[in-house]
């Protein structure tokens, strides 16, 4: 389950102000939030609900990732942020997991997988940012925000270490949706 | 990011509706209908102002999940009604959805002449070269060679052209975008939206059920390598000769949209009396 590398990987714009980056690391919280939600929906509607509970868990924590922000920033809850073409330099916001990789009989250990993922490009994209930023409070902003991504990439590693990964079979379906016979 | 506080702006969530979609987990359907949310926030519309119309299909469930106007017709007729409904509401921002075999076979004659008249509305098509909704069976983009039980060997018919057709017929705005790539895709939506007259996105959005090699898209895609033109015959050039997989603007042509006639110069007696023998 890896992210899919059409849409860049190049260099992205570095923020030229706080409020830029932060407005960067708002938008990619709330698409965070909507997607893991999105997930979590998806996997209810077809009955995976180890899976459902374990996203809908992320969009938890992400939302309080978007919360810190506001308050941090003093915005409005319901803020909008000017959506900019190529920020990101992937398909999606770095923190976003991809539909593609979903399964409809895909175990824990994957979606944690595909969240291990999505903090490691989060993190990835702050701590290019911390590297880039010209002035001293984006980059000091910047490298705050990736410390954060660390620690939700390790408290998804210590999850992953207690569930086990599943069978080489785990997708076989003895009832599935394009049995024709 | 001066405009930071301006809370008046539309986000995507509300383009979204309570429903929750039903598609397969992993079906490219999904990020499309984060791409028009998106793309409709871009152009701060407000949802009354917009209907979506489609037809029958997985995708043609779209409209259902939007917060705006919605119209889920019959069987290939998606854009019969979108076109009445531009026709009499101009005013509103009319954005047709649906799928390959919706669209080109039972949809087929209606996508001609809607290319053809050009009314000011948008057309996204999500290709999956299947009919995902009954169970796999080949469609008109599906390629010859594609083996399944229900068409073992492969239909052997040659695969439907989507994008010549509509160059030919007479679309304004011609172009290519893969669900994988939603802001992309969000991009194109709202550039065709905005473009005069019937702007035409093919989406190439995976169905992982039947077609789950299409998983493979992503790593074939790839942007146009050339700036779009407005010159048709430049158009079906880099169209007919493209592997399928450029994604951008390929056309934007300057036809002018069709307008609605003028109101009647004769009243109703005046006509019947034209006709009394």
């Amino acid at each position: 389950m890896t992210r899919a590398r059409f849409g860049g990987g190049g260099a992205r714009p570095a923020p030229r102000s706080l409020n830029e980056l932060m407005g960067q690391a708002l938008t990619m919280e709330r698409e965070a939030v909507a997607r893991y939600t999105e997930l979590a929906d998806m996997m209810e509607t077809h009955n995976n609900l180890d899976v459902a509970a374990l996203f809908r868990k992320m969009a938890g924590y992400e939302q309080l990732h978007v919360e810190q922000i506001l308050a941090d920033m003093g915005w409005a809850a319901d803020v909008v942020v000017p959506r900019q073409s190529g920020v990101w330099g992937t398909p999606e916001s770095p923190e976003v997991v991809p539909i593609e990789d979903m399964h409809y009989l895909m175990h824990p250990w994957h979606a944690l997988q595909a969240a291990l993922s999505a903090e490691q490009r989060a993190e990835a994209f702050f701590a290019e940012m911390a590297g880039t930023a010209a002035d001293e409070a984006v980059r000091q902003a910047a490298e705050e925000m990736r410390r954060e991504e660390a620690e939700h990439v390790a408290l998804v590693l210590e999850w992953l270490a207690k569930v086990p990964q599943p069978d080489s079979d785990w997708s076989v379906d003895p009832d599935p949706p394009r049995h024709m016979d | 990011m001066n405009d930071m506080t301006d809370a008046t702006r539309l986000s995507a969530a509300d383009f979204k509706s309570d429903y929750k979609p039903i598609w397969c987990p992993g079906c490219g359907d999904y990020t499309v209908l984060g791409s028009l949310t998106k793309a409709l926030a871009q152009l701060g519309r407000p949802p009354h102002e917009v209907a979506v119309v489609s037809g029958i299909g997985c995708s043609s469930r779209i409209p259902a999940y939007t917060t705006c106007y919605g119209f889920h017709g019959v069987h290939g007729r998606a854009l019969a009604a979108g076109t009445g409904l531009k026709a009499a509401r101009p005013e509103l921002t009319v954005v047709v959805t649906g799928g390959d075999g919706d669209g080109y076979s039972i949809g087929g004659n209606h996508f001609m002449h809607a290319c053809r008249r050009n009314l000011d509305l948008t057309y996204l098509v999500m290709d999956n070269h299947v009919y995902g909704m009954t169970k796999g069976q080949a469609s008109p983009t599906t390629e010859p060679d594609w083996d399944n039980k229900l068409s073992p060997g492969g239909t052997g018919l040659r695969s439907f052209h989507p994008l010549v057709i509509a160059l030919a017929a007479g679309a304004n705005f011609v172009a290519r975008a893969f669900s994988g790539d939603p802001n992309g895709t969000a991009d194109l939506v709202a550039q065709a939206i905005r473009h005069p007259g019937f702007s035409f996105v093919e989406i190439l959005s995976p169905c992982v059920t039947f077609r789950p090699e299409q998983r493979g898209w992503k790593d074939v895609v790839h942007r146009a390598a050339v700036p779009e033109t407005d010159d048709p015959a430049r158009a079906a050039r880099r169209i007919m000769t493209d592997d399928g997989f450029n994604l951008g603007v390929l056309y934007a042509g300057k036809r002018a949209p069709y307008a609605r006639t003028p109101a009647a110069s004769a009243s109703l007696a005046q006509i019947e009396q034209a006709f009394a023998v």
